[in-house]
């Protein structure tokens, strides 16, 4: 394993593709990555469409996702309303489709902050080592400590019921993750050669983190982000699902699902099925893109 | 070993082709690859990284990855044959007739089991002892391959073995079952001299007792002149050349094997004897282009050596100590009485030593004999417990390591790396790399001028423009220490401290490194201190020689006069372990 690759890329390091431009190499990665591996493919096929759902969706949706109509309430699936209406006759089809953006925004606006946050934290840490790395460690211990979804709950309890809340209490569960990611990936690399040799050339610490270390980081932590983001909606949806975030009649799956629990034992199954499929389909998609991300953001990959 | 190489084969390799299938397409490492191994016979398989030699003892063994596939050929072990045979026949073969010794011993042992129980799993899993005389047997082997007190080693941990100690375990390992072939692949590649030819040594005394066949795998001409009785030598996945040793270095046929001869440095070459060819130009030299590529050396010997030593002390290390803690630092509380200073690892031990404008100066000593500690000191890379270090009249040891990186002296002084890859940041190409310190350090804000600095850098260091805008690993190695080079002189230092800059590097690319250092010493007027644990290589670059062990200075002289004449027990120990061949003129 050891010697075979090795022998192997300095027969093809003179390979056809290294002459490209820059954007048309990362093309051909790209298509190279997918073909290799066509459950990455899927997954990204996937969130391309959930991604569009999340621009569009008021376009996309056939009605209105906050129109009632009593008359028409508790429809089975049917031609016209293809997953049914709720117990307000809304169409199910268009509000699942419309909470797609208010989800992804949740989760995404979390996962942005915790990965700046933890990845400041992890790197100081993992650098410099000594006070910074144990006032970083407990607290990020002390963070996984509490039952996380409880300690979200607390959160959102303690700052206010709102939706930039939930973000400040995902973000805050999801912190431990990325310092701890961070921290381990930095720690190996802050003797490397090439952060000696960075230092010979003049650059301060900052510098070295921000230039040398940062970058070389980025495919293990791009990893942990799409994991998280899978983590981060089932957060959001399951925060609003006990009534906490989001309130009625906004469109999102975990409020979605939380009414239509009530009305499972009924027999109108539909009302919780579809938006709970979706949940599903979102975080399955993006725990699948984890591996091709990193094969993706890799440069030593990129022959 | 006189036995005739052909008559009875124990292993015999016909026309055997291997194939990779990579994303660029089907790749052949191996093309028509024949040699034949004797009973008792030591077979020397030389060549550079990259040429298949470890491939071929893969494909004999059964272990290719995936990928790879035998096109074509065959391997016949005393008579059985090999490609192809059933997993359960190669597993059966595998360590009881044919075994095998790794590059890594610490990475071939399991870290978490201790190497006891590891040569025992041998033993039994070929029904070579039962449970209650496996331990009995274990010990015994490791008593073979001298591990002092191998009771109480057979309970020991791979990580409280030094590194030969593991490579002699893994000897043991491998000669456990009396296997009839022994295939060691590069043995003793990272460890000291005098290591090396402990554990060369022992393969060899083990092996004849045993009337054991070898192959052994090495990219170093002199091991393998010292210890084989017949060389193949490989390129590219082919067999360029195949003769007993005593023909292969008086009258080497093949061009290749010719240019491997010529690069190898031995007690007697100078440098500019050794042929050089950047591997751009590799693809360029074959038979006929070698021959004809005009040789400097009548010229280059005729002229005399640059003036030494103008008197002008450059560099001046007073009573240089560090010492290590050697338990972490922990939570020092008041009540805790602090560690008394002198607790702890001494690395270096009271060094003094002046280096003069112009001047190179080899510091030479095994692993952990304090050089790289030292050097560190000197770069400002690492903050020194007590002693002082003068650069160009200024102590530069008052400041802080991580405060001298920002200062502008830190210009003057510049490191080129042990491992050059290593030292690239794999997201800079080769040109940012070269340019980050003429802004850093030069201040250079002007694009135009630092890609105008840049291409003439790389002009210096011979590497052609077009490579300037690849990535580490899409460059050779050979190409990456010159990358690593041209950082290095960038912001135009005037000590330049070299980390063993050749030691990953094959003959041929030393060969080019080394010319080049010696050209820009000259062109740029900068002094060395040239860092290596190998005297033939310090000896054609250095006028002075510092010879360290256990953080002390040993020996210290003119290089050459060291070399000849070494004063130190401890330095005659270290040239006599070099291993090498004499060098008769090559007829060309």
């Amino acid at each position: 394993m050891t010697q075979v690759p090795h022998s192997l890329s300095s027969l093809t390091s003179e390979g056809v593709a290294v002459r490209l431009e820059p954007w048309k190499r990362f093309g051909r990665h790209f298509l190279y990555v997918m073909s290799e591996n066509p459950v990455t493919a899927g997954a990204f096929l996937l969130f391309f469409g959930i991604v569009v759902l999340a621009i569009f969706g008021p376009a996309i949706a056939p009605y209105d996702p906050l129109a009632t109509n009593v008359s028409n309430a508790l429809q089975p699936p049917s031609r016209a309303h293809p997953f049914g209406t709720d117990q307000l006759g809304r169409d199910i089809l268009s509000r699942v489709i419309v909470a797609t953006r208010l989800d992804l925004g949740i989760a995404l606006s979390a996962v942005a902050l915790s990965f700046v946050i933890g990845s400041v934290m992890g790197c100081s840490a993992g650098y410099w080592g000594g006070w910074t790395d144990r006032v970083v460690g407990r607290v990020t211990d002390t963070i996984m400590a509490f039952p996380l979804f409880v300690l979200a709950m607390g959160v959102v309890a303690a700052l206010g019921n709102s939706v930039e809340n939930i973000i400040y209490a995902t973000a805050i569960i999801n912190l431990p993750f990325y310092a701890r990611v961070a921290r381990a990936e930095t720690s190996i690399r802050r003797n490397a050669g090439y952060v000696q040799a960075a230092r010979l050339a003049g650059c301060g610490d900052v510098r070295i983190l921000s230039t040398h270390i940062f970058p070389n980081i980025l495919p293990p932590m791009m990893v942990q982000i799409s994991l998280n983001m899978g983590w981060a909606i089932l957060n959001a949806a399951g925060l609003s699902f006990i009534g906490l975030g989001v309130r009625p009649p906004d469109a999102e799956w975990g409020i979605m699902v939380a009414e239509g629990a009530t009305y499972i034992v009924s027999g109108e199954w539909w009302m919780a099925l579809f938006p709970g499929a979706a949940l599903m389909l979102a975080v399955f998609c993006f725990n699948l893109l984890g591996d091709g991300l990193r094969d993706l953001v890799d440069p030593a990959r990129r022959t | 070993m006189n036995t005739p190489a052909n008559e009875h084969p124990l292993l015999s390799v016909d026309e055997l082709s291997v194939e990779f299938r990579t994303r660029n397409g089907v790749v052949t490492a191996l093309h028509d690859v024949s040699l034949k191994v004797a009973k008792g016979e030591v077979l020397g398989v030389v060549g550079e990284s990259g040429s298949g030699k470890s491939v071929t003892a893969y494909t004999i063994l059964g272990l290719l990855d995936a990928a790879g596939r035998a096109a074509g050929g065959t391997a016949r072990f005393d008579g059985m044959t090999l490609l192809g045979a059933p997993e359960s026949d190669l597993r059966e073969l595998r360590g009881r007739e044919i075994s095998m010794i790794f590059q890594n011993p610490r990475a071939a042992l399991n870290p978490i089991r201790c190497v006891g129980h590891q040569i025992e799993d041998v033993l039994r899993r070929h029904a070579q002892a039962t449970r209650q005389t496996a331990k009995a047997k274990a010990i015994e082997m490791l008593a073979k391959v001298r591990i002092v007190d191998p009771e109480s080693r057979y309970h020991a941990y791979p990580f409280e073995l030094s590194g030969g100690m593991c490579q002699r375990v893994m000897i043991a390992m491998a000669l456990a079952c009396n296997p009839r072939l022994l295939i060691a692949d590069e043995p003793t590649t990272g460890l000291d001299v005098t290591t090396q030819k402990a554990t060369m040594d022992l393969i060899a005394e083990l092996t004849r007792e045993r009337h054991m066949a070898v192959i052994l795998i090495t990219h170093d001409l002199g091991l393998a002149a010292a210890y084989c009785d017949r060389i193949t030598v490989m390129q590219k996945g082919r067999v360029v050349e195949s003769a007993p040793v005593s023909e292969l270095f008086s009258r080497p046929s093949h061009p290749y094997t010719r240019k491997l001869v010529l690069a190898s440095p031995g007690p007697d070459t100078e440098l500019s004897d050794l042929t050089a060819v950047p591997d751009e130009m590799a693809d360029r030299t074959d038979a006929a282009a070698l021959t004809d590529v005009p040789r400097p050396r009548a010229h280059a010997r005729s002229q005399p050596r640059p003036p030494v030593a103008s008197g002008d002390v450059l560099l001046e290390v007073r009573d240089l100590v560090k010492v290590f803690p050697t338990r972490g630092g922990g939570l020092r509380l008041p009540w805790r009485k602090a560690a008394p200073a002198d607790a702890g690892f001494r690395a270096v031990d009271g060094i003094s030593f002046v280096l003069h404008r112009g001047e190179s100066l080899g510091l030479v000593g095994e692993s952990g004999c304090g050089k790289s500690t030292t050097s560190s000191i000197v770069t400002r890379l690492l903050d020194a417990t007590a002693g002082e270090v003068i650069l160009d009249g200024e102590n530069i040891s008052q400041y802080g390591a991580a405060k001298f990186a920002r200062m502008p002296q830190r210009g003057k002084i510049q490191m080129v790396f042990q491992d050059a890859h290593d030292s690239l940041d794999p997201r800079y190409s080769a040109r940012d790399a070269i340019a980050e310190p003429l802004f850093r350090l030069k201040g250079m804000t002007d694009a135009a001028a630092i890609v105008a600095r840049v291409d003439a850098l790389a002009d210096m260091v011979g590497l052609p423009h077009e490579f300037l805008s690849r990535f580490p690993h899409q460059l050779s190695g050979g190409q990456k220490a010159r990358v690593g080079i041209a950082r290095a002189i960038a912001p135009e230092p005037l000590l330049l401290v070299l980390d063993e800059p050749t030691s990953a590097l094959d003959v041929s690319v030393q060969a080019v490194v080394l010319q080049l250092l010696d050209r820009l010493k000259r062109e740029l007027g900068m002094s060395y201190i040239f860092v290596s644990h190998d005297l033939n290589v310090v000896r054609l670059l250095c006028e002075r020689v510092i010879v360290m062990n256990r953080g002390q200075i040993v020996e210290s002289g003119d290089a050459t006069e060291v070399l000849r004449a070494p004063k130190a027990e401890y330095t005659r120990s270290l040239i006599q372990a070099i291993p090498h061949f004499r060098h008769s003129p090559v007829s060309a």
